[in-house]
């Protein structure tokens, strides 16, 4: 009786199993395929470049919110760092808030130039970040509260900074890696957005760290078992206060790319960040809880709130509903994942 | 099979199946009233899963359950404790902020409208707790209090449930030979006051001590079951692992004791913990470990040897004293600076403090020595995978293939998965701390085993067990401890259990010490 039994329950698990390891992209292509049907212009090539441009500031940060959130930490500082850093960056384009007016050629003779403006930007995200995981690690506050502090501060940092206006009218060197296209012959003649580029690359950078170096496996590691970890003699310390860096760098990077988008750099700008880029680890299938998750699930969990206000937007859903439908999916994503795991130990 | 006259609770046919595995097949348990039942059998033999659905967390596919003459389902954990079932289960289901009186009464407070009767709960709190002679303050906090302690807690909170079948699942692991010595009294009353235990346990000489009847399991199946008096203990463990298992635990010859000296500890001192911060938890401890020799220490639970193993290995700060490695002063403030020097610590809690159990076990094994596994900062897979390859045959880990989850070993392979990790790094000095817990008879033969190759390598070895007889069998020096002390140092060849039993508890001096 048994003997039969067993190869449909051996299917049976492998079912769970993978499901539960692509459900993000199963949904991610169900979805697709519905907006599609709703509305035939979703697949067009603008449309689709569009959507990964839209989610690639926030895709950035969820890049680095992942090497937090795998070691059991949390930051919701992303989007006032990323203000402040962006505002930082901005006045060193222009050499300064006495012109933050001005366009064109006057900007360039007086700032510093767009490459040192992305250096500062992340010089601060940097500095941001590895003094919250300073606190986190010497003073032993809790992430969650460290980088709710920082969230305040930060942001009250770039209203101080600023005046609480804006810095805007970049030279073409510097909004070219907000709002230019590359490889213009692909896709039709619509080419790929460098913002797109840039979050794709760091994605293929993150990947690789995490799943072949050895800092990686110690990210894991940490947020797997903090104990066996330190016992195993990792520098939890160091690595702890390493992901809130890594985290500082993606705000600052992600500041500069959305300021050369906007053209602007404003005090108020990635207000409500964190709680998109948290959403995109989640949905993408890396545990609160640490020690599991990957940035592919990351990258598609970042696409899939991409993707869904997209077509909620072509097909004339309201933002105020948007909202609300962001914050649904990511407690039934959370919910389905707990669900899946439940299955699989039993 | 033997049942007795008018059972309590009696099983049979019960099956489970799960998917890829059948973990229950044709069961038969049958449990009289006021009897003390050993359930036995190796880790993955089925006796958790048998547990877990008399305890209604699990419910069965197939089989029959008669409980105080009436078959009955047990749908869920509060249907079994309203029958009359409570199980105590290894890891404590205690909430360590509240107080002892809270966790007994947790979820069933005397109550006044809508107010706890405080002054009652912990009057009868105390009650119970007298009643099994442990005369500890109801108001107290549980996160103060020892393991033997906690376990007490949960033992009134059954009581106070008015149970009639109380199951014990592995009680005795985490206790002292005093504590055990304890535990057995309270079982022997509860007995005479008529309750029925399913006592589950590795350790055969309790069984022998305490319980009535026997049921075994082997590979899901009955294996045996009968009266306690008709049988000896190598039946059982013929009976558990399906062959015979004669020296199993064979002494090894005696060891060298005249090794060079690996490692000298000089007025280690430590005075406070989270809790206390004039708790003496180390007082002024000097030993030396020598290569090629196995150092036991031992000593109750809360004498130290836990936490000595700890500071040796740089995971606990201390106050005062100094550690030489191979003659020269160490320097050692965190596990890293240790594991530099070549010391390992295999923790007491395997799945608290050793495995990364979400991570397959190729990077459980290898997380000790990534270092030396990276080619720059990339981890090489090839060298990664030969390593599993080499203590997979020289530990004989039962695995189905590196990248499994560890979280899916049985405790034994999850065991020989933290020994590895020590060894693939190829130390000078390795501390063994609680070494088989847990885990079955088979498997701890050959841990055994391997601390013998271990030492016999060259390698300075320090186990630390609560078991006396495994202190026994595998040391070939012992060391006991006492409140933070050392009480005696004895060499195998001289110690019985009786000897160290006094020198744990009265810190007497032993013969060898004053030889010396």
């Amino acid at each position: 009786m048994t003997a039969d039994a067993l190869p449909a329950q051996r299917k049976q698990i492998d079912t769970i199993g993978l499901l539960g390891r692509f459900a993000p992209l199963i949904f991610l292509l169900v979805l697709m395929v519905a907006f599609w049907l709703a509305e035939p212009n979703f697949v067009k090539p603008l449309n689709l470049t569009n959507i990964v441009l839209q989610v690639s500031v926030t895709g950035l940060l969820a890049i680095g919110m992942t090497f937090v959130i795998l070691t059991a930490g949390i930051d919701l500082s992303v989007g006032s760092l990323l203000a402040f850093a962006g505002l930082v960056g901005a006045a060193v384009a222009k050499g300064g808030l006495e012109s933050r007016f001005a366009v064109g050629d006057v900007t360039e003779a007086a700032g510093y130039g767009w490459g040192l403006a992305m250096l500062a930007a992340i010089a601060v995200g940097v500095i941001g970040g590895t003094l919250q995981g300073l606190a986190i690690t010497w003073l032993r506050v809790p992430p969650f509260v460290v980088t709710l502090g920082g969230m305040s501060v930060f942001r009250g940092a770039a209203l101080l900074f600023s005046g609480g206006g804006p810095i805007s009218g970049f030279s073409e060197g510097y909004t070219m890696w907000g709002k230019e296209r590359l490889f213009r012959d692909l896709l039709g003649g619509v080419g790929l957005p460098v913002p797109a580029l840039i979050f794709l690359g760091f994605a293929v950078i993150a990947f690789i760290v995490l799943r072949y170096t050895r800092y990686g496996r110690h990210v894991y590691a940490v947020g797997g078992n903090l104990e066996a970890a330190r016992l195993s003699g990792l520098n939890v310390r160091f690595i702890i206060t390493s992901v809130y860096v890594i985290m500082g760098f993606f705000a600052g990077l992600g500041a500069f790319v959305l300021s050369a988008r906007l053209d602007s750099a404003e005090a108020v700008a990635g207000q409500g960040y964190e709680l998109t880029v948290i959403a995109s680890v989640v949905i993408g299938g890396t545990s609160l809880f640490g020690g599991q998750g990957s940035v592919v699930g990351t990258v598609i969990g970042a696409l899939l709130i991409g993707v869904m206000l997209n077509g909620l937007q072509l097909n004339n859903v309201s933002s105020y509903i948007q909202q609300i439908v962001i914050g649904l999916v990511i407690v039934l994503a959370v919910a389905f994942d707990l669900f899946l795991k439940s299955r699989r130990k039993t | 099979m033997m049942t007795a006259a008018d059972p309590l609770l009696s099983v049979t046919g019960l099956t489970k199946r799960f998917p890829g595995v059948v973990a229950l097949s044709d069961v038969s348990l049958s449990v009289g009233r006021g009897e003390v039942h050993a359930l036995l059998g190796e880790n993955g033999a089925g006796k958790s899963t048998l547990l877990k659905i008399l305890s209604g967390a699990q419910a069965p596919d197939e089989g029959s359950i008669v409980f105080d003459g009436r078959p009955v389902t047990i749908h869920s954990p509060l249907a079994a404790q309203e029958m009359g079932i409570v199980t105590i289960y290894q890891e404590f289901n205690l909430v360590p902020h509240l107080t002892i009186a809270e966790n007994v009464f947790i979820g069933r407070e005397p109550r006044r409208g809508p107010f706890i009767q405080w002054r009652r709960m912990e009057r009868e709190t105390r009650a119970i707790l007298e009643r099994i002679g442990m005369p500890l303050d109801p108001r107290r906090t549980v996160r103060t209090l020892s393991v033997a302690e906690q376990q007490m807690v949960e033992i009134a909170r059954a009581l106070s449930m008015r149970s009639r079948l109380i199951i014990m699942d592995e009680p005795t692991s985490a206790l002292s030979e005093a504590e055990v010595t304890k535990l057995m009294g309270i079982v022997r009353d509860l007995r005479a006051e008529g309750l029925s235990i399913i006592f589950v346990t590795h350790r055969l000489d309790e069984v022998m001590a305490i319980c009535d009847r026997f049921t075994v399991l082997r590979d899901g199946r009955n294996a045996g079951a009968g009266a306690i008096a008709d049988v000896t203990v190598d039946d059982i463990i013929r009976l558990m692992v399906g062959r015979d298992v004669e020296a199993l635990f064979a002494r090894r010859d005696d060891g060298p004791t005249e090794g060079a000296e690996a490692l000298r500890v000089e007025h280690l001192s430590r005075h406070g913990d989270g809790r206390d911060p004039h708790a003496v938890v180390l007082d002024d401890i000097s030993l030396v470990a020598r290569r090629g020799e196995i150092l036991g220490i031992a000593g109750l639970v809360g004498s130290g040897r836990t936490e000595l193993a700890r500071a040796i290995f740089g995971a606990d700060p201390v106050d005062r004293g100094r550690i030489f490695i191979d003659g020269k002063q160490a320097w050692i403030r965190a596990p890293h600076h240790a594991i530099r020097l070549g010391i390992g610590l295999a923790p007491e809690d395997r799945k608290q403090q050793a495995l990364f159990l979400a991570l397959a076990i190729r990077a459980n094994i290898s997380m000790a020595t990534l270092d030396r596994l990276s080619r720059g900062i990339f981890v090489s897979e090839k060298a990664e995978l030969a390593q599993v390859e080499e203590f997979r045959k020289a530990l004989n880990i039962r695995m189905a293939s590196p990248e499994q989850r560890v979280a899916l070993l049985s405790g034994g392979n999850q065991q020989k998965v933290v020994l590895a990790r020590w060894l693939a790094l190829r130390p000078k000095i390795l501390i063994v701390d609680e070494p088989t817990r847990g885990i079955d008879v088979a498997a701890k033969a050959e841990v055994h085993q391997l601390l013998y190759d271990m030492a016999r390598s060259g390698i300075a070895v320090i186990a630390i067990s609560s078991e006396l007889p495994e202190i026994l069998t595998i040391s070939d020096r012992i060391i006991t401890m006492r409140a933070g002390r050392i009480t005696g140092e004895i060499l195998r060849r001289d110690a019985t259990e009786e000897k160290l039993m006094r020198m744990m508890t009265l810190g007497d001096t032993a013969p060898a010490a004053a030889a010396e």
